[in-house]
């Protein structure tokens, strides 16, 4: 049982599953997020606040915390499995092509996660009541946020490498399910495109124009 | 040509190994990179020396023993060759090569540039056949295969199993080798009889070993001499699945 459960396959199965489920939940963010752009703080707050007590996203909530946190421990099991099955490395490099962006998924996923550390802090563990705050006003918290330089940066910063990320995710999700066609896989990597840069440009965007308007 | 070549020398699998500087003049464009090898070798033995140990067999494409990482590739920078096909005419005159043997857990280095690569055999002997009677050839029409499949399975099973997937794989995954011999026979209805257990067995003896996990760089793919396309490694997870 413990052979099936954790093989490379199963383990790369539940991976992609939980990565796909998070790529299906980041579009949901953005439409909300979106809301941040008017100059009225209730269709976002309210919508924050549907998010936060209606009893079937909630249950989604657990689930896509769950995800999260299998995503990202089985991938940084995989990453150590992976590490230690070339103990010496080349003295010549590996310069061998690759799928863009593939070989870096354990850094750029690890940014990403530091960076939902600090966003967790600013509005999950608000919500949760593990940090002080008001849950109800996430609107002027986020208003609050984009005025600081510093958070932009290192908030755009991390954008870029969740494209980068998504990037190579988004079909090797596919792949690793054992979906590869002659005409679809083609396809799937064009998407792949599409939705690694308008995701990222997305929240990249809204968090530019908040900036901007000081 | 002049060259200078960094090869990696390892007296035995427990000794530690360096990197050995040589230098080379008059090496014709026309030789193949083991025969560079060979005129190198050649001159160490004269000298006294301890010549460079590599693999090879048939020199014509097909054994898939003379696997040497060259210049960051696996059979050298040229995609879709062996080492032994690999002509001295594609690098340049005063090029340094560094010459290293594959690294991964699974294939410890024996001597200088050979690796123990009898991980592979471990994982066909796991599953990579199909029961069959013995006695008299069966008529060749007496199971249909479909003709595309016939030709899919055929473009996997000439895998020559020189481990260059495992050695261009950041990961060091076996994975594109274990899905051309999942493929070539999960393709055609003689190898459908024992497909479930065949996956399971090999998969979990190439866990066994230490090989890495697989995360679709397709690096396999871009230096596989055979050019064995990675769709074989979703068909192996679609295999996988099934078998449970
Ligand atoms: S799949 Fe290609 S690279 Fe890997 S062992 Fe077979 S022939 Fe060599
Ligand atoms: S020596 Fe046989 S494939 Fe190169």
């Amino acid at each position: 049982m413990y052979k099936i459960l954790f093989s490379s396959v199963s383990k790369k199965f539940v991976m992609a599953v939980a990565g796909l489920f998070l790529i299906l939940f980041l579009p949901v963010h953005l439409t909300i997020n979106l809301m941040l752009l008017k100059s009225d703080p209730l269709p976002f707050n309210r919508a924050a606040h549907f998010m936060a007590s209606f009893p079937v996203i909630k249950v989604f909530e657990v689930i896509l915390f769950i995800t999260l946190i299998v995503h990202i421990f089985y991938g940084i099991w995989l990453q150590i499995q992976n590490w230690r099955a070339r103990p010496v490395k080349y003295a010549s490099g590996q310069k061998s092509e690759t799928s863009s962006f593939s070989r870096f998924m354990i850094w750029t996923g690890l940014t990403v996660l530091i960076f939902l550390i600090i966003h967790f802090f600013n509005f999950f563990f608000i919500k949760l009541g593990i940090v002080e705050g008001n849950p109800e006003d996430f609107y002027s918290v986020a208003h609050e946020l984009f005025k600081i330089p510093a958070y932009n940066y290192i908030y755009l910063a991390c954008f870029l490498l969740l494209g980068f990320h998504l990037h190579h995710a988004f079909s090797s999700a596919f792949q690793t399910l054992g979906l590869n066609h002659r005409i679809w896989t083609p396809v799937i990597k064009v998407l792949a495109w599409v939705y690694s840069i308008a995701i990222p440009a997305g929240f990249a965007t809204i968090a530019i124009v908040l900036w901007q308007l000081k | 040509m002049k060259l200078t070549l960094k090869i990696w020398r390892q007296k035995d699998s427990k000794s530690k190994g360096r990197f050995e500087t040589y230098h080379m003049e008059n090496v014709s464009p026309e030789m193949s990179f083991l025969e560079m090898l060979d005129a190198l070798n050649k001159r160490l033995v004269e000298e006294g020396g301890d010549p460079v140990a590599f693999d090879h067999d048939c020199r014509e494409g097909i054994c898939g023993s003379c696997g040497i990482y060259i210049n960051g590739h696996p059979h050298g920078p040229v995609p879709g060759i062996t080492t032994c096909h690999l002509s001295m005419r594609y690098f340049n005159d005063g090029e340094t090569l560094w010459v290293e043997p594959w690294r991964a857990k699974p294939f410890p280095v024996i001597k200088d540039l050979i690796v123990d690569r009898s991980a592979f055999d471990k994982i066909q002997i796991a599953g990579g056949f199909i029961s069959v009677d013995t006695g008299s050839a069966p008529e060749a029409n007496s199971i249909p295969v479909r003709k595309q499949n016939a030709d899919m399975a055929f473009d996997a099973a000439i895998c020559i199993g020189c481990g260059a997937c495992v050695a261009a794989c950041k990961n060091a995954s076996a994975m594109l080798f274990v899905s051309a011999k999942i493929s070539q026979f999960a393709l055609i209805p003689q190898g459908r009889i024992e497909a479930k257990e065949r996956v399971r067995a090999m998969v979990e003896k190439m866990d066994e070993l230490g090989f890495g996990n697989c995360s679709n760089t397709g690096a396999c793919e871009a230096e596989c001499p055979k050019k064995i396309k990675i769709s074989n490694i979703a068909r192996l997870n679609r295999e996988y699945y099934k078998a449970y």
